[in-house]
């Protein structure tokens, strides 16, 4: 990363939120965790395909591992059930711990790739596990609308 | 920056968005008059909360504490009049098995009423209105009388076509097997029923709860029946029935309780058992989804083919966590700046209108526009709960009124130990004073994308009329930009 973190206020001035795209839930396979990775026309110019698909798909995977139903699961809820629950004052749920790691992946994911390229993906846990929401940013430097525009002068704001 | 593609990419260099949390300006100089509020008491669905957001009930808990008092007085009575003589006379492992069958039974019962069933948050105003454009956009223009027709998609799961329902309460189109209950207003995931005795709805979170509750305490019942039976018998070969039934009078009174209870209690775990082996809701079950009646090649998707699979899936499976944050302090927004972006310039004005709006009474009623459907209870089951289908009594405006639905957010990213999210719900109890309203109003997380708007200062919920209106003015001025 080429540019320093700024203070998330300063930002503001310089970022405009420009648009947002949902992508919904894919519920071909029942009612587990899955977002659709059809990719939204919107982020054409701002991101490669590639990178996005493997965004979501490595979502999906970390969604798939927390509701796989083997024998650890199956061990964790007969535990809990003996201990009539009270074991999950101690300890966290697999689903918690994979949820941990999904946060955390998410925000690698912003830091890396998409907060370069303006775009903001907000955890799906936040909107419900309904939609994975990502928005799209401007630089207010740039004079009029940006979005889906050819290049334009960038002044760039730095 | 160049990424090496066909496509015309723009040059504008993009300031990267900051991803760690800056907690202390946002928060600094908001909340010193007040204590920082939980989501909990924003919540809009109609619950109740105790404990600080810890606990979470249905609205009418009259039924819950009949449940409650019944299995206690019945249970205490057996403990203070049967056990005595019988772990004397028997073995002094009734009462033991009698008392753990007992606390878990009360375990099951708190667990089953107390957390939260599986509601889904109800949709941010930016995902209700791009819901909104995707569905105008599918059904075409329509007159100005003319009445939309019902809004549902359809999907296939497992080869079998679903159809989705659009909540117009929740703004968001629910997810197979998830149905509104109009009792508490909330969209449920795989609703199973709402129940009195219980006090709350049934759904994924804790109807392995249920099952185990109704199960232990159809145990229990049974269990209490035949040892106050056993314990008059041994007492009238003694002394003779009429004077066991005066030396022990309670026994009378619990023997009547569990007659009464257990057929019921056993049915309803009889019933619940078949609809766990066979991974079907009640709703479903009643409506008769998947039976083979309706279509010959019908069949239930999300059965994963054989009972055991069926039954661990639903009793030992992974437990989601909870989707509403009940106990997550709400943190005022920062400014959102004025987007330029002309593709999004038409909710510029509706937003604002409806934040105008927000600020009406009118918004604080109860939502009068249902358009879930709670499931048709059986007459067969012992669960009241009449969730009755309400027909949408108005179609819901486009960019629809944040007000009672809505979740504002922020667009920082959520640092993973504080929840840093901004609910704007007005809750119906809530009236519109002059305290909570500033932080409804022009809450810039409202300005969904296109809409943004700069108030030069922070926002303050703390401040008075004269500033809210203030940055009201700034917002129209800002918006015609």
């Amino acid at each position: 990363m080429a540019t320093e973190f700024h203070n998330l206020q300063e930002l503001r001035h310089s970022a405009s939120l420009a648009n947002k795209v949902f992508l919904q839930r894919d519920y071909s396979e029942g009612t587990t965790c899955r977002f659709q990775t059809k990719f939204p026309s919107e982020l054409e110019s701002r991101i490669e395909r590639p990178l996005f698909e493997d965004t979501v798909k490595r979502l999906n995977i970390y969604y798939a591992e927390a509701e796989k139903m083997g024998g650890q699961s199956y061990l964790e809820g007969c535990l809990a059930c003996a201990t009539a629950y009270l074991i999950f004052l101690c300890m966290e749920t697999r689903y918690e711990k994979v949820l941990k790691k999904i946060g955390g992946y998410i925000q690698e994911q912003n830091e890396k790739i998409y907060a370069p390229r303006g775009l903001l993906i907000t955890d799906p846990i936040e909107r419900g596990m309904r939609v994975i929401e990502i928005s799209i940013y401007e630089d207010r430097g740039s004079s009029g609308s940006c979005s889906g525009s050819s290049s334009t002068s960038g002044s760039s704001a730095r | 920056m160049h990424l090496g593609l066909d496509e015309p990419v723009r040059e504008c260099q993009y300031n990267p968005i900051c991803t760690r949390n800056s907690s202390s300006m946002e928060t600094s100089g908001h909340k010193k008059k007040r204590t920082p509020r939980r989501k909990w008491q924003i919540f809009p669905g109609r619950n109740r909360f105790y404990c600080n957001g810890r606990v979470m009930m249905a609205r009418q808990t009259g039924v819950f504490y009949l449940t409650l008092v019944l299995i206690m007085v019945t249970s205490g009575l057996f403990f203070a009049f049967d056990c005595p003589f019988l772990a004397s006379n028997l073995t002094p492992a009734i009462p033991v098995i009698g008392g753990v069958l007992f606390v878990f039974v009360l375990g099951m019962l708190f667990r089953a009423s107390f957390s939260d069933p599986g509601v889904l948050p109800r949709a941010t105003p930016d995902e209700a209105a791009d819901l909104e454009r995707q569905i105008d956009a599918a059904n075409g223009p329509s007159g100005p009388g003319y009445r939309p027709p019902p809004r549902t998609r359809e999907v296939v799961v497992n080869g079998q076509t679903v159809k989705l329902k659009y909540c117009f309460t929740c703004k968001i189109f629910r997810p197979p097997r998830a149905s509104h209950c109009s009792l508490c207003d909330n969209c449920v995931e795989r609703f199973d029923h709402h129940c009195p005795w219980v006090g709350n709805c049934v759904g994924k979170r804790n109807y392995r709860f249920f099952y185990l509750f109704i199960l232990s305490l159809s145990f229990l019942t049974i269990f209490i029946f035949a040892f106050v039976i056993t314990h008059v018998i041994l007492r009238s070969n003694r002394t003779g029935f009429l004077s066991a039934l005066k030396d022990s009078p309670a026994s009378v009174l619990e023997v009547l309780v569990c007659f009464f209870s257990v057929w019921s209690i056993m049915g309803l775990s009889g019933f619940h058992t078949y609809l766990i082996s066979s991974n079907q809701t009640t709703n479903e079950d009643i409506k008769g989804s998947w039976s083979t009646k309706r279509a010959k090649d019908n069949y239930n998707p999300y059965s994963y083919g054989n009972i055991l699979t069926n039954c661990c899936a639903a009793l030992c499976g992974p437990l989601p966590p909870s989707l509403i944050d009940r106990r997550g302090l709400i943190q005022s927004d920062t400014p959102q700046p004025v987007s330029h972006s002309n593709g999004s310039s038409m909710y510029n004005s509706t937003q604002l209108h409806t934040h105008m709006a927000a600020t009406t009474p009118l918004l604080h009623s109860d939502p009068v526009m249902m358009g879930g459907e709670g499931p048709t209870l059986p007459g067969k089951s012992s669960l009241g709960g009449p969730c009755a289908s309400l027909a949408p009594s108005q179609p819901s405006l486009p960019s629809s009124m944040p007000g009672l639905g809505c979740a504002g957010d922020m667009l920082t990213l959520r640092d993973p130990d504080t929840h840093c999210h901004h609910h704007h719900f007005v809750s119906p109890e809530e009236t519109p004073s002059p305290g909570p309203m500033p932080l409804t109003l022009p809450c810039p997380a409202h300005m969904t994308h296109g809409g943004h708007m700069n108030p030069a200062q922070l926002y303050d919920p703390a401040s008075q009329d004269s500033l809210h209106e203030d940055s009201v003015r700034g917002l129209v001025k800002l918006s015609s930009v």
